[in-house]
């Protein structure tokens, strides 16, 4: 092959609109943060990023609507097939609430995120250039009254009543400085790996997709505003077991590579039908490609980062990354299985047997023990990754469809379920304690009845998304035969229905503690967010049919 | 020589840099120890690609570097962050979150 005859690979554009307004956004989005003035950025970052989120799946809707035909484009790299714009709906979809939750400053003054240095140090020259007027009005016997503002919503315990009063004052003035704003650019980078990551076609896109997508999340982990310590410390976790996991992808992507002598996803099926190399090169591949796939979703032992990051992240991450990696992740881990391993389907399934039963008890039985609602809702996800994998093991358009289903409605669930976390606060930021929500259902009846519909939503109650798709996952998984594995799912849904339940009973049939949390009432951003989620988790539990149609009839392209 | 020997070389540096990861304490190390189990990949690409006889797997060496490269910037900026408010890099001292 001499390079003078390679011709340049044709490029649809036209598919791959989505993932060039993102990218391309993000790219702008680093531009602006550094040119413009600290002072705009923020309130200009975010309606940018919402543009080209809104753009972004204008143009999915566009491509999906026009009956356009599945196509791979970019020299076989990017498959935009039915599910690759589905999972891209879903994406951008869920992009729009984390977006508003990471850019809310009502409920947490200044934003979730550590304060802008500029911005600080410009706060603080100001603050002594005030102590020192109050100083000479003290002096000439005027009440100099501080006007440093105490917190909005939050004030418990913070207006400074035993403390030196000039550092009080300071220490307020510090907490209302904005937070960074290069948090939008990242989400932005994060969301266009997302998107490639569930759309390529060959394994060396779908790694590259990997870090574009980890990367800009391992550094979102480590800002919180408060709770510093915690915050650094997940993103150390983080980042050291994903780059580990990362690297078992990339072992795996080698074998492949030496089994098939191609990493494109349709050639090691072909290859698979009949190659002269040893199979122990193409199940070493997969095992090591798994790890790395189901890493990211975090299913079953694979999870051990899930609960800490979950916790030590600002809350608003932690929406955007347990609703959009799980939806990116499965993409890409359906994708794997049935274009690449369809074929050899029934030799590699033993095994994921046990890693779905361990990830579903796992979650189960630990979420049993936890004390901290965050730990708790991320040993949900552990147990729900299992029941995804049951319906991504259903190599069949039934699988296919009710996994898709199944990732839109855990999705919006779970990026309501900790808007309403980050509401609850005490005096050192969020109260996640699970003894801190004693009693919420006196002192604030609509939080807590938004998070008793999500609760029973995660349980699988009827009349809620996740009945549905529930429902959806286990009847293909049982139409294609695991039967064992279902029953197994329906008893660990019980055992996890005890937890859910214990927080909604905590909520209604006990006292609030006398020094208990507030609860901060959310701006328009945090509200937005909130509602979006629970408005599509009841529509998707009461009238599920309109996507699962969508879902329906929708198959990977090779 | 057959080029069979590198891919066992490239196991064992693999497996090298995995138990690195799981035994070391120094954050510094650990990553080290991943840059490792990376380097490992782009020799087990490259003998492919000379078994193989296509040049895919070199191709995908550059990728890995520069993917290698990002995450060290990425990555010591995590640290260094951490080593400022605790002044050490030790992942055994980062225990607040757990059980």
């Amino acid at each position: 092959m001499s390079p003078l005859t390679s011709a340049m690979p044709t490029i649809d554009y036209g598919a791959i609109a989505p993932v060039l307004i993102v990218l391309g956004g993000a790219c702008v989005s680093v531009l602006l943060e550094a040119l413009l003035p600290w002072r705009v950025r923020g309130r200009v970052q975010l309606g940018f990023t919402l543009l080209v989120v809104v753009a972004g799946l204008l143009a999915v809707i566009v491509r999906s609507t026009s009956g356009a035909p599945a196509v791979t484009t970019l020299a076989g790299a990017l498959a935009v097939d039915g599910p690759a714009l589905f999972l891209w709906g879903t994406l951008l979809a869920l992009a729009i609430p984390s977006v508003l939750l990471l850019a809310d400053r009502s409920v947490e003054p200044g934003g979730a995120f550590v304060a802008d240095p500029v911005a600080l140090g410009e706060a603080e020259e100001k603050e002594k250039a005030r102590e020192a007027r109050v100083a000479v009005g003290a002096r000439s016997g005027g009440g100099g009254r501080s006007r440093a503002r105490t917190g909005g919503g939050d004030g418990a315990g913070r207006d400074g009543a035993g403390r030196d009063g000039g550092r009080g004052r300071a220490l307020r003035a510090r907490d209302t400085v904005e937070g960074h704003t290069e948090i939008h650019p990242f989400v932005l980078f994060a969301l266009g790996g997302m998107l490639v990551f569930c759309a390529a076609d060959d394994l060396l896109t779908m790694f590259i997709a990997l870090e574009v997508l980890s990367l800009p999340l391992y550094l979102l982990c480590g800002l919180a505003r408060r709770k510093r310590l915690m915050s650094q410390e997940s993103a150390v976790k983080y980042f050291l077991l994903g780059a580990f996991s990362s690297a078992f992808f990339l072992y795996g992507l080698a074998l492949l590579y030496g089994y098939a002598d191609s990493v494109k996803l349709a050639d090691i099926s072909q290859a698979a039908a009949g190659s002269l190399r040893p199979d122990s090169l193409l199940f070493g591949g997969l095992a090591l490609l798994v790890v790395g796939l189901m890493f990211k979703a975090s299913v079953g032992p694979f999870h051990t980062w899930t609960p800490d990051v979950y916790q030590g992240a600002p809350t608003s991450v932690t929406a955007f990354m347990a609703a959009c990696t799980k939806v990116a992740a499965f993409g890409a881990i359906l994708r794997v299985f049935t274009v690449a391993f369809g074929s050899t389907v029934w030799e590699w399934r033993g095994v994921l047997w046990a890693v779905a039963i361990a990830s579903m008890v796992i979650g189960a039985v630990l979420g049993l023990t936890q004390t901290d609602v965050k730990r708790m809702i991320a040993y949900s996800s552990v147990a729900h990754a299992g029941f995804l994998l049951l319906g991504a093991m259903a190599i069949t358009p039934a699988g296919l469809s009710a996994t898709l289903f199944y990732l839109l409605a855990y999705g919006f669930t779970t990026v309501a379920l900790f808007g309403l976390v980050s509401l609850v606060r005490g005096p050192d930021g969020e109260a996640t304690h699970l003894s801190a929500w004693a009693g919420l259902g006196k002192r604030s009846p609509v939080v807590a009845a938004a998070v008793t519909f999500l609760m029973l939503a995660l349980a699988g109650i009827p009349l809620t998304s996740g009945f549905t798709a529930k429902f959806a996952v286990f009847s293909a998984a049982l139409a294609d035969g695991m039967t064992p594995l279902v029953i197994v799912a329906l008893v660990v849904s019980a055992v996890a229905a005890f937890f859910y339940l214990r927080l909604i009973v905590l909520m209604y049939f006990s006292e609030p503690a006398a020094d208990g949390p507030t609860v901060s009432v959310p701006g328009p951003f945090t509200t937005v967010a909130i509602t979006l989620g629970v408005v599509v988790t009841l529509l998707l539990g009461v009238v599920p049919t309109a996507v699962l149609g969508w879902a329906d009839g929708l198959s990977f392209l090779g | 020589m057959s080029p069979t020997i590198y891919l066992l070389l490239s196991a064992l540096l693999f497996a090298i840099g995995a138990v690195g990861v799981l035994v070391r304490r120094n954050a510094i190390v650990v990553f080290m120890c991943i840059e490792l189990m990376l380097n490992a990949v782009n020799l087990t690409l490259v003998t492919f690609a000379r078994i193989n006889g296509s040049l895919g797997g070199q191709i995908m060496a550059f990728f890995v570097m520069v993917v290698a490269a990002a995450e060290v910037v990425v990555g010591l900026s995590i640290i260094m962050a951490i080593f400022r408010t605790r002044r050490t890099t030790s992942v055994d001292d980062a225990n607040l979150l757990k059980y």
